[in-house]
């Protein structure tokens, strides 16, 4: 800051403030409905202060869920959803990371051939391609396993580029003084790149954990099964019930549940999401 | 590109194996699959599919849900660009002036990245909902009406204020880092000039976020295009009467509950087109910026 100008300085705290409650304020009604019997849904307007009843509606979501409308206990969706969040953030910085050593430390015919194909990938959004991606998972009998849900989201363009600019500003010396102690490619790639690059894979982590577990028109088309339902995918089985029946607490109580996990690691790791973010984009 | 390089001929095609199987298998064969649909026509019962060229293509521009469906998105993409940019440089303006209490702000406007979109619509949708919600009671205080699920235009805000919401800490991220790089130096020959905090956003912040606006732009830009298909299902489901049917959700719509294979293809290669515009120019943008 240049200048004292404690009138701006003022309008500053003031517009951040009222930003700060403006982002919270449908998370707050969210979790105050949570708090609710669902009598409370039924006239009027909804509750802004919370109510006495969080224990049971929490309960009565992790234990049976909403059997007779079609949604499991919260419980195994969110076993889903973290199962799928880790294979597809795990499974895109390995495959990534494999690639992108190919890419920057050998020479081979057709290498920019094989960059390509990864950089296409970059422009063939799940949404776009939906239908003819649906038939491949179901020809190869992948409807409801874990293997459809996540094999088919691993494949990233994002995370090998990173992987190749990190890799690019690896001294070469580094790799010659490797290869004259003896180093194989693979020992070189396990023992001094990985080690290299924690801080990226940290990020990049994050990242892909919340785009995994926020995963929502994939996992709904490809489980039919209430055994593989997703927590974000399987809310909308929950709303869809509610024009008729204003079981507005369970609902919400599920919207808390499947935002806790995602908020939760982006607010213990801000400093290195945040580093992580800005490089991986830019 | 390195000097000093393995000389295996096998190992990096066993390395890079992973990556170019799933990348044929789930991404550019499904993506052929639709180039080549686009070009056929199957009967109602799928039992003939027959060659008719561009005709799919061409049906669809005499198809007024279609034009309707682009009006749609372009209304859509461009508010929620301009409001999530805009207040999220206000935001990150103010949080640039704050010394200690900077990283608490930034903490508490971060988190609704970690909102699944479908979450984010689904939270709108509640306060906005038309017998029990906040928003319609203090709306008709003022004399206004809400019901979005009969009100195309106000089903239309509904959306755009979900995606907007969700978007606004991703930008502001971004934002506060671009604000950061400018040289406190710069600022400070300014204000010892005379110029006040109003002309000194206008004359050099402004100029000086330029690359950052212009990159969020296109992310933005992409961001309303696609990903926020889970907030139009999660609440309007592209209603009423075809009001928040952005053309994404469309292709989804004609294709896996209208079953019309054909036209749902066409309309995927055309939005495949426009991704491959839109990346185009995010890279040579980055290009641009690399030699500076």
């Amino acid at each position: 800051m240049i200048e004292r100008r404690p009138l701006l300085q003022a309008a500053a705290h003031l517009v951040l403030i009222i930003g700060v409650l403006t982002v919270a304020f449908p998370v707050w009604l969210a979790i105050v409905a949570s708090t609710h019997p669902q009598s409370a849904f039924e006239t009027g307007l909804i509750p802004v202060w919370p109510g006495d009843q969080a224990l049971v509606n929490y309960g009565a979501m992790f234990g049976e869920g909403l059997s007779n409308l079609g949604a499991p206990p919260l419980s195994g969706m969110l076993f889903n959803s973290l199962v799928m969040a880790l294979v597809i953030a795990c499974g895109k910085i390995a495959i990534s990371i494999t690639s992108a050593f190919a890419i920057v430390y050998f020479r081979f015919p057709f290498r920019m051939f094989a960059f390509w194909c990864i950089f296409i990938t970059l422009m063939l959004p799940v949404e776009v391609r939906i239908l003819p991606t649906y038939k491949v998972v179901a020809d190869l009998g992948m409807l409801n396993s874990y293997a459809g849900l996540t094999i088919p989201l691993i494949a990233s363009a994002t995370a090998t580029f990173l992987f190749r600019q990190v890799f690019l500003t690896i001294p070469d010396e580094l790799m010659e003084a490797a290869r004259i102690d003896g180093a194989g490619p693979l020992r070189f790639f396990w023992e001094i790149l990985i080690p290299l690059s924690r801080t990226n894979i940290a990020a990049l982590f994050v990242i892909l954990f919340i785009y995994g577990w926020n995963q929502y028109l994939w996992p709904l088309l490809i489980t039919t099964d209430e055994g593989f339902y997703t927590i974000v995918a399987g809310i909308k089985r929950m709303a869809e019930a509610v024009d008729s029946l204003p079981i507005w607490n369970y609902v919400m109580a599920a919207a808390v549940m499947a935002m806790v996990p995602p908020v939760l690691v982006v607010v213990l790791m801000q400093r290195v999401f945040v580093k992580g973010l800005i490089e991986t984009e830019k | 590109m390195k000097r000093a390089i393995f000389r295996n001929q096998l190992l990096p095609w066993l390395l890079l194996a992973p990556q170019l199987v799933v990348t044929f298998i789930f991404f550019l064969w499904p993506a052929a699959q639709a180039g080549w649909q686009s070009f056929l026509r199957e009967d109602a019962f799928g039992l003939k599919t027959t060659f008719v060229g561009f005709q799919n293509y061409t049906a669809l521009l005499d198809d007024s849900q279609y034009v309707d469906s682009i009006g749609v998105t372009l209304v859509f993409s461009i508010s929620v660009a301009v409001l999530a940019l805009s207040i999220s440089l206000l935001l990150a303006l103010a949080v640039d002036r704050m010394l200690t209490s900077a990283r608490t702000y930034t903490t508490l406007l971060v988190w609704p990245y970690a909102v699944a979109p479908a979450i984010a619509g689904l939270l709108w949708w509640f306060i906005f909902n038309p017998t029990i919600g906040l928003a319609p009671y203090a709306l008709e205080v003022l004399g206004i009406d809400w019901d979005h699920s009969l009100d195309g235009t106000q089903s239309m805000i509904l959306v755009i204020i979900a995606a907007t919401w969700k978007q606004i800490s991703y930008n502001f991220l971004f934002f506060v880092a671009g604000l950061q790089a400018i040289p406190a130096s710069l600022r400070e020959a300014a204000a010892i000039d005379g110029a006040g905090p109003v002309r000194r956003f206008w004359t050099l912040t402004l100029p000086l976020l330029a690359p950052t606006t212009f990159f969020l732009l296109v992310v933005n830009t992409v961001y309303a295009l696609f990903d926020t298909f889970p907030v139009i299902d999660a609440t309007t489901e592209g209603g009423p009467a075809q009001a928040t049917n952005i053309l994404v959700y469309k292709v989804y719509v004609d294709g896996f509950l209208g079953l019309n294979l054909g036209s749902s293809a066409a309309q995927s290669v055309i939005l495949m087109g426009v991704v491959i515009v839109l990346t185009v120019i995010q890279f040579r943008y980055i290009e641009r910026r690399v030699e500076y």
